[in-house]
């Protein structure tokens, strides 16, 4: 009976309901302080700690083999326990400083109330809960200090009659009352005179504050697991720095306690005092602005309490709201196309590093010991076995067979991961939901992450040397919830805008580009070629011995599918439709508009009328095709391809020449003062504007005439036609002209004096003399034109440089101010007081992820029903 | 037929319904049925669900792109149009909830006749505040007679369509102790008080400068422009409140670029609509593709609680109610310390504190409980 109950006991699950916050008054203190530190020694001869010292067993235990005083426990089990110390004299409270100020300007010296007269006070509770509405503490503080100020009776007590004194403060932690130095015991016994009515005007809540606690008269002794000591490799200890700085509080606390004892001169405990001040204020704040930080004998400043709270590096952000993690992994990615897209493939050294928790029960033990057999070095084996009791036991060639003998239902095998278990995979910087997606893991050789292409566009990952992380979901819920929630296929559409967020990318879309745009194969190769993608159905080729490449693709639609849609570049009949009927792609070529992430409804379409699983897989096969057609026909960028013919050639000198001509005259007519004022502008600034506007039209002409001429089938133009990577203004750019490099919206102008380069005369004003760059990167540049390209280069290096911490703060903020907006049950939008912000979420309750590029598509429902 | 659609009243958005409604115009009865119940259907499929976390999903959406925008801070839109913010910093600057923006714009639209053009340059010109120094060519100091002499530039003049009667009443109006006359082209500004001292008089001249003469404060530069078959002013500088008075003003379509002075003018619901605008108008121009859904609740978020408030450690997140949530924001030891004043409970409802002591967060699927009858 009684074992029953234990067994109940140990799954009570205990939630935290609410935190209260508070100040700690001395008695708090001493109440919860199992020790009270006397000396500052920390150990004795033989390295054990003393008692009464700052490492006090009874404070907690931080050495193996060591028991707790307190509670009995061992090390990591004990958590701590607080110590106090009794100061010798009071000291003030470097973080209430401020208040204390207010408190002491706003009540009387003699009786200690609030220098408001009765009848007042009544009319100014309104105005100050605004004032602290608008500026917290601080500002409602500040109100009471004008209200007593704006009273006739500045100086005087409305109750007492007694003259105030002005009150200022030395920083940072002296009071002055009429340039006499007021001591923390003063300060304390008119602090202890206030009221608890009076307190609560100041928006302080009696029964967890009391002014008089802001002196402190015992200093609580945080525990030491708080403050762990080090051991160096040499044996020596090194101690944390919160332990240095308790030692310096209490060596001085305790001379202080004999100098007083002794009956030293007043001058000698009053020096004691302050050195005993500054300690206990470094210890709270060591970045107070008027005290030299205290510093290391190395001289590198100590990192006390509020150091260890602030920041990104402090206890808040680092450890709190961000937690380390085990069961992951990280390393190199790179890509497989040939695996699925919601697979990763992880390398054997790490599946057989990282387990997966399998509980043992009848059915399966027999199955499970064959892994405890091949151990930990063989895979797939097992790594530990898990006791009911929570023990862990680690498989090694000596336990081994012990383990096996021992294994019964209940217990938990660690096997190592199998193709098949789910993982999360993640790569920094993690911005939208889709930078974590779930995938089923694929054992492979080799040392890094396989992942496929395709998804590389949500995760933003490219393989120049990106590594990714792997975490496994050891709890049954959590791999339930990585499976429904997490898969790449549900994550297919992205709840920015509404379409698909995987797609194909740069060879994939000129692969199915060039088998679309009237490829033919022979139906071996065809059929070989569809083989590789993973096609098995080829009934639905034509019999016929040479087969297009439309056919081809049509292969891997689903034979109901109908979609009508606009392609970016033309067909060899000069049409961009794209007509699915029936599953055939009888019009179009296939490019970006269709196949490329964020892009056409094509996917979207698929995906709406077949759900994930087979949109993944179709989106799968597609990508293959592009990439196993490309592979097979061959694809390469070549010098050539930017060639263009002599009478290209000549219509581009002659648009520059033309309008480097233009600018000159506009420069003339400027300097005669005749040019026509935008109304506005200055006569330089609608020069300037009309310059800019004069290079950017020739530049785009010459972008024209190079789109005319050059050779449609050289692998630049495939991949600026398809849209898989540049597009026409690269190629301009290469074949005939780079253009005007500006700066800020315009040409350059900055260098020497009047002029952009001593190259120049000062004062030109010509296209060149100001960053237009009239040659081609294949023609070669001018050595000044290759300057101003690197100075818009630089320029625009820096320009991310800054803009990345500026994005990130603001995201940061976004994420902070919405992160607890949710949907409730009466579908109305709250935050986490409840307190209404929408009343439909976007107005008309659709989730953009389930939406179509952010609406319900009438159109298409409309030609679906009959 | 309109019976089929008021039946799908309440259970279609009025918008997907007004779609529909168009869309279906002169179909037969039996396909509108039909279409309308796929539609529906489609539209319950594609509701949010509860415990959704919309709030981190908008954040992320706004926040991804953010990192693809451009820093330049201005840009010439067109060939003589002013300078505008534009990209990140007037994003940051819209949900820092700044209350003095960087390029106040007003795009003024106009009633009929004049929004046909009529007197458009003129009309446009009444608006742009001009001041003394814009329309004078000399000042003069007489030192020993303690006057001011001026001329005014009649062509300056002419241009913003001001005569002289219209200075001499402006600088009556808006300057003490001084008798103004007038002489040809000359204005003279004499020192009422005899014994006025020489600092007297120069101060006088540097607030004759800033005269105001004409127009509308704070308006900078106005530019008219053909738009859609009809003529409007873009100005710089934004004065909503006393342009929306004018009678050439239509007063129902003229908007500014100012969250604040919306507010201000308009009221709340106004200024939610212009942070929308104006942050979907910056997304465009970058040619980034962010659901108005998420800019909507970034707006509402900014100005549910009756005004606007940034979203900084000032505005929206001082407001939260849990003390774990501020802290892990910005200035944690103050609000720490200031919890402790005031003995303030959190009640852990919101995501981070939860975070922090390793509980589920109420969003999502740790919203519902499960309740298991243990036998």
């Amino acid at each position: 009976m009684a074992e029953e109950i234990d067994t109940q006991q140990e799954y009570v699950h205990k939630k935290v309901e609410n935190i209260v916050f508070g100040v700690a008054s001395p008695q708090l203190i001493k109440k919860m302080a199992s020790a009270k530190i006397v000396t500052p020694e920390l150990y004795d001869k033989e390295g054990y700690p003393v008692d009464g010292g700052l490492m006090d067993i009874r404070l907690g235990v931080i050495d193996p083999g060591l028991r707790c005083k307190t509670c009995g426990s061992k090390l990591k089990e004990c958590i701590g326990h607080f110590g106090y110390i009794e100061l010798a004299r009071p000291v003030t409270h470097i973080i209430f400083v401020n208040i204390i100020l207010s408190l002491l300007r706003s009540t009387c010296k003699e009786c200690g109330k609030i220098l408001i007269p009765k009848d007042k006070i009544g009319r100014c509770h309104a105005k100050l809960d605004k004032a602290e509405a608008e500026g917290e503490l601080e500002g409602r503080r500040a109100a009471i200090k004008n209200i007593i100020s704006g009273l006739k009776t500045v100086n005087k007590c409305p109750y007492c009659k007694a003259r105030q004194q002005k009150i200022a403060l030395e920083k940072p932690t002296t009071f002055v009352e009429n340039d006499k130095k007021m001591s923390p015991i003063e300060v304390r016994t008119r602090l202890e005179k206030i009221s608890d009515e009076d307190i609560e005007i100041f928006g302080l809540k009696p029964g967890y504050v009391r002014p008089e606690w802001m002196i402190l008269t015992v200093l609580s002794i945080p525990p030491v697991t708080m403050r762990p000591s080090i051991t160096l490799e040499t044996g020596e200890r090194s101690e944390d720095d919160l332990t240095h700085k308790l030692g310096d509080i209490v060596r001085i606390n305790q001379r202080l306690f004999e100098n007083i004892n002794a009956g030293a001169p007043e001058i000698i405990i009053e020096d004691l005092w302050d050195l005993l001040q500054y300690h206990i204020t470094t210890f709270f704040d060591n970045n107070v602005a008027q005290l030299p930080p205290a510093r290391h004998r190395s001289g590198q400043p100590l990192k006390t309490i509020t150091a260890r709270i602030k920041s990104k590096e402090g206890r808040i952000r680092h450890n709190l709201a961000g937690k380390r993690t085990n069961f992951s992994s990280r390393t190199v990615i790179s890509p497989d196309p040939m695996i699925e897209l919601n697979e990763v493939g992880v390398p054997k050294v790490v599946a057989m590093k990282l387990t997966m928790p399998i509980r043992v029960t009848e059915w399966n033990l027999e199955y499970l010991k064959k892994f405890m057999e091949r151990g930990s070095s063989k895979y797939p084996g097992a790594n530990y076995l898990i006791r009911p009791d929570g023990k862990k036991k680690k498989m090694t060639d000596e336990t081994q067979e012990a383990l096996i003998e021992e294994v019964a239902p209940g217990y938990i095998v660690e096997r190592h991961l199998m193709d098949g278990d789910i993982a999360l995979f993640n790569r920094q910087p993690s911005l939208h939901r889709m930078s974590m997606m779930s995938h089923k893991i694929r054992v492979l050789a080799g040392r890094t992450f396989r992942l496929n292409p395709a998804v590389c566009n949500p995760y933003n990952a490219d393989f120049d040397g990106d590594e990714m992380n792997l975490h496994i979901p050891q709890t049954e819920e959590a791999i339930t919830e990585a499976e429904v929630l997490m898969q790449v296929q549900t994550q297919l559409i992205s709840p920015r805008y509404g379409l698909s967020v995987i797609g194909c990318v740069q060879d994939a879309i000129s692969g199915n580009y060039l088998l679309t745009r009237g490829a033919e194969l022979r139906r071996d190769e065809a059929v070989d070629l569809l083989c590789r993608v993973g096609v098995k159905d080829f009934s639905k080729l034509p019999s016929k011995e040479m087969i297009n490449g439309r056919e081809i693709f049509s292969c891997i639609l689903p034979d109901d599918f109908n979609f009508k849609g606009k392609s970016r570049s033309v067909d060899e009949k000069g049409g961009n439709e794209v007509i699915i009927k029936s599953g055939k792609l009888v019009k179009g070529v296939m490019d970006r508009d269709n196949l490329g992430e964020g892009s056409g409804l094509l996917l979207r379409t698929i995906h709406k009328n077949y759900g994930e699983n087979k949109a993944i897989k179709i989106l799968g096969k597609i990508f293959k095709l592009g990439i196993v057609y490309l592979a097979r026909n061959g694809f390469t960028a070549a010098l050539s391809d930017s060639d263009l013919p002599e009478p290209a050639r000549m219509k581009i000198k002659d648009i520059l020449n033309k309008a480097e001509d233009d600018v000159n005259n506009l420069i003339n007519i400027y300097h005669q003062g005749k040019l026509e004022i935008f109304p506005g502008r200055t006569a330089e600034e609608t020069l300037e504007l009309k310059i800019l506007e004069l290079l950017n039209k020739s530049r785009n002409e010459t972008g024209i005439v190079v789109a005319e001429h050059l050779n449609k089938n050289t692998g630049s133009s495939v991949m600026s036609d398809s849209g898989s990577r540049g597009g026409p203004l690269n190629l301009a750019q290469m074949a005939a002209c780079v253009g005007q490099q500006a700066m800020r919206g315009k040409r350059i102008e900055k260098g020497y004096i009047g002029r952009t380069l001593s190259f120049f005369k000062k004062g030109d004003l010509s296209s060149n003399a100001r960053g237009f760059i009239r040659d081609g990167y294949k023609g070669g540049l001018t050595p000044y034109e290759f300057f101003f390209g690197a100075i818009t280069g630089r320029d625009s290096l820096m320009d991310t440089a800054l803009r990345t911490p500026k994005s990130g703060y603001l995201y940061r903020r976004l994420a902070n101010a919405m992160q607890d907006l949710k949907v409730e049950y009466d579908l109305t939008v709250r935050d986490a007081s409840g307190r209404i912000v929408q009343f439909r979420y976007g107005e008309d309750g659709i989730d953009v992820s389930k939406s179509e590029n952010g609406i319900i598509n009438i159109d298409r429902i409309i030609s679906n029903v009959k | 037929m309109t019976k089929e659609y008021n039946k799908y009243k309440g259970r279609l958005p009025s918008n997907v319904l007004e779609e529909v409604r168009e869309k279906t115009k002169g179909m037969p009865e039996g396909r509108v049925n039909n279409i309308l119940k796929e539609v529906c259907s489609e539209y319950n499929k594609a509701r949010v669900e509860p415990g959704e976390s919309v709030g981190l999903v908008g954040a992320e959406s706004i926040g991804e792109p953010g990192t693809q925008m451009t820093l330049n801070t201005f840009h010439f839109a067109g060939v003589a149009e002013m300078n505008v913010t534009v990209g990140l910093p007037r994003i940051i600057e819209i949900l820092d909830g700044r209350k003095k923006i960087k390029t106040p714009m007003m795009e003024i639209f106009l009633n009929k006749p004049w929004s046909n053009g009529k007197d458009i340059r003129h009309l446009a010109l009444s608006i742009k505040e001009t001041t003394m120094k814009e329309i004078m060519t000399d000042l003069a100091v007489n030192i020993v007679e303690s006057k001011i002499e001026l001329r005014l530039d009649n062509a300056a003049m002419k241009d913003v369509g001001v005569t002289p009667g219209n200075v001499t009443e402006a600088l009556g109006k808006q300057l003490r102790g001084v008798s103004i006359k007038k002489k040809d082209d000359l204005i003279v500004i004499k020192m009422k008080s005899k014994e006025g001292s020489v600092g007297d008089v120069s101060k006088v001249k540097e607030k004759i400068k800033d005269v105001f003469v004409r127009g509308v404060k704070g308006i900078t530069q106005v530019l008219p422009v053909k738009r859609n078959d009809e003529f409007i002013i873009i100005a710089a500088g934004s004065n909503l409140r006393d342009v929306l008075p004018l009678k050439e003003v239509d007063e129902t379509r003229t908007i500014t670029n100012d969250v604040f002075e919306t507010a201000e003018v308009l009221g709340v619901e106004a200024a939610r609509q212009i942070i929308i605008n104006e942050v979907n108008k910056v997304i465009d121009t970058q040619g980034l593709n962010v659901d108005l859904r998420h800019i909507m609740l970034v707006a509402d978020t900014m100005s549910f609680s009756g005004d606007v408030k940034g979203i900084t450690r000032y505005g929206i997140v001082s407001e939260k109610a849990s003390v774990l949530a501020r802290a892990s924001f910005e200035t944690p030891i103050k609000h720490i310390v200031n919890a402790a004043l005031v003995g303030e409970v959190d009640n852990l409802n919101s995501v981070v504190e939860n975070v922090m002591l390793n509980q589920p967060v109420p969003v999502g699927t740790g919203l519902p409980g499960l309740v298991t009858k243990v036998k």
